[in-house]
């Protein structure tokens, strides 16, 4: 399998603090790959350095043939790399399908399009496409609701329809059950298994509930004090000495 | 206040789903919305204000603030410098009298385009920031062209004594088609139809439909996908560019049609009465159609234009008040209660208005976060249940399936 995403030698320091210091990662075509860590290991900086939020001191993040260092956040977005935070971000005050439909519109059109005096309900084939994505992720019946009115859970489900909606070859997860009930953590796992199985998307988690990375994941990366401590598949990873050092200063996990 | 402003329009949305426009409905709503303003001389007769320059007033602020609104009420961008285009707006359409002909067309075009060159250029630099800062910068801005028009550009704009048509201003295109020599100071017309002077009602006309134009082309933006992009920013600009959206352009886009639309407007005025003054650049002028935009509803299409008939409206009313006419009304009181009532309410009246203004603004704004618009909504829904309930009186189910407000 080939690489889609390569990090190599990425450094990035804050003042003194070093916060992430030689950090190669691969992330290969269509695997689910998990970054976990102890707080303050540097997952929340990696990621920004992947979306164009900060940029390293040193190093090359490579997707796809292309240099993601000195790109915009939508520049990156428009190369195939769509991001779900911590804590949903959609259109809060507008309705469930506007929402899908503009991240629809989005990847149709590019960047920026003046188009001011055709109407979006007659565009059949942006607004069918955005019910479709509705409808894949149990929204439909809500679709004109005000989405600020959601539940976690739902408003969650609202941001991967509309992420999904563009096809992105690569998904980042920022935590994607944080502050959920376990039902809702159980049903959003079950959604993004789903989604990978039948869209083959990449995605890249980070993730504390250990519960949701060795339900997900298909390769781990530890990261501890900017660094990657070790890699592998779950299992290798449960076991490892490194981890539970790194994570409970020793303790068994 | 931007953003007591942000919550409070939230808090006016409706949660519960509501079916979207649809073509149908909004070509009957901006039927309407022609007739209605067609047929002011008719229905403002009751009110006594259904003479023609209230009538262009409304037209013409009607215009700015439908143009304001596209980019507050869309994008939650605050600018507190529009006056500054009403201004270039009214100076080129001066200038093209001037010039070039005292047909209104090449002015409201002139007008129109520098608006939106000035929008362009001021959009540029006070669109680096958000918030606050934008709005102060767009302050500056005006404040800026204000003062310029009162100082060093005086050979443009004629400083205080404001720009004004002269017989003797060469008016190429005009002699060029031998449409001069008339004795007294010409007026500006449509194609050889004179708009002012004697007029009548023909100018009020004229800036009507200019008005219902902007209306309609406001209708469109708002459905369209450039609409709901700057909806967008409004809401979360974070997502927007996880969305592979680039915010700025938009923003810069709507800013420069909104001056475009305020350039509009100040050519009106100068269509309307030829002459433009730097007062008409001053930051009060850029309040105004703020506190129109918000008094009638921001974000909604009819808002900003009944906003703009309400504030003209108590203008024209209070400012015709004085204390003998208060006197009059409070005689049937005691006199030294009158008088002590009347000392009173005549500082809300006369030049005083502006008190009452403000309290209605208030009121408003803590009340009916969404306007006029969110009252009246309000009041059917209200009209609504109360027929529903007259009908079915007796059964109870009715009037359990309405929740409480």
């Amino acid at each position: 399998m080939s690489a889609l995403l390569t990090i190599t030698d990425v450094n990035k320091s804050f003042g003194g603090l070093k916060a992430l210091s030689e950090v190669n990662l691969s992330v290969e075509q269509g695997s689910v790959h998990a970054i976990i860590g102890p707080n303050g290991a540097g997952k929340s900086t990696l990621l920004n350095v992947l979306i164009g939020k900060l940029i390293p001191d040193t190093g090359a993040v490579m997707f796809d043939g292309v240099s993601l260092l000195g790109l915009q956040p939508h520049e990156i977005n428009q190369v195939g790399v769509s991001r779900v935070f911590q804590t949903p971000e959609i259109f809060g005050e507008l309705s469930l399908i506007h929402n899908v439909i503009i991240s629809t519109l989005a990847s149709r059109d590019g960047a920026f399009n003046l188009a001011f005096w055709n109407r979006v309900d007659e565009d059949a084939e942006i607004t069918d496409k955005a019910e479709e994505l509705l409808a894949d992720v149990g929204l439909l019946e809500k679709k004109d609701m005000i989405s600020s009115s959601l539940s976690r859970g739902d408003k969650r489900r609202l941001e991967l329809a509309m992420c999904l909606v563009q096809q992105p070859k690569l998904l980042l997860l920022d935590e994607p059950t944080a502050g959920m009930s376990r039902a809702d953590t159980n049903s959003t796992i079950d959604l993004l298994k789903r989604i990978g199985e039948e869209r083959g998307i990449t995605k890249v988690i980070i993730e504390h509930d250990m519960h949701v990375v060795f339900s997900l994941a298909q390769k781990i990366t530890v990261l501890a004090q900017g660094t990657p401590i070790c890699e592998g598949k779950p299992e290798e990873i449960k076991g490892d000495p490194r981890v539970q050092e790194a994570y409970l200063g020793g303790a068994h996990l | 206040m931007n953003a007591a402003i942000a919550t409070a329009s939230s808090k006016a949305q409706p949660h519960a789903g509501e079916a979207p426009p649809n073509k149908g409905a909004d070509l009957r709503n901006f039927a309407i919305f022609a007739v209605a303003i067609l047929s002011m001389p008719l229905w403002l007769q009751p009110l006594g204000v259904a003479y023609p320059a209230f009538m262009q007033k409304i037209a013409i602020f009607g215009t700015l603030a439908i143009g304001f609104n596209l980019l507050f009420g869309l994008t939650g961008y605050l600018s507190f410098g529009h006056a500054a285009f009403l201004g270039v707006g009214s100076y080129a359409a001066v200038w093209s009298f001037k010039l070039l002909s005292m047909n209104a067309v090449p002015a409201l075009i002139f007008g129109t385009l520098f608006g939106g060159l000035f929008a362009l250029a001021i959009g540029f630099i006070s669109l680096r920031r958000t918030g606050i800062y934008f709005s102060i910068l767009t302050l500056a801005f005006a404040q800026m062209a204000y003062n310029l028009a009162y100082s060093v550009l005086t050979p443009i704009t004629n400083g205080e004594t404001a720009l004004q048509v002269v017989k003797d201003d060469p008016r190429v295109l005009d002699a060029m088609f031998g449409a001069v020599g008339t004795s007294s100071a010409p007026v500006p017309n449509l194609f050889g139809m004179a708009l002012t002077g004697d007029a009548g009602l023909i100018g009020f006309y004229f800036c009507a439909l200019l008005m219902i134009g902007a209306f309609y082309i406001s209708m469109r933006i708002f459905r369209s996908p450039f609409g709901m992009m700057l909806r967008a920013i409004k809401t979360n600009q974070q997502r927007m560019r996880f969305t592979g959206l680039n915010p700025r352009p938009y923003a810069l886009a709507v800013f420069v049609v909104s001056g475009m639309y305020a350039g509009l407007a100040g050519s009106m005025m100068a269509v309307v009465d030829p002459l433009a003054g730097a007062e008409r650049m001053q930051w009060t002028a850029s309040g105004e159609v703020v506190l129109m935009t918000i008094l009638g509803g921001s974000g909604t299409l009819i808002g900003p234009v009944l906003g703009a008939g309400a504030i003209k409206y108590f203008e024209v009313k209070l400012v015709e008040y004085n204390k003998t006419k208060l006197g009059e009304i409070f005689s049937f009181l005691p006199d030294s209660i009158s008088d002590a009532v009347v000392s009173v309410s005549s500082l809300f009246v006369g030049g005083g208005w502006h008190l009452t203004l403000g309290l209605i603004f208030m009121l408003v704004v803590i009340f009916l976060p969404g306007g006029i618009v969110q009252g009246l909504g309000k009041l059917t829904s209200w009209v609504r249940r109360r027929t529903s309930s007259s009908n079915s009186a007796s059964s109870k189910s009715a009037d359990a399936s309405q929740p409480a407000e």
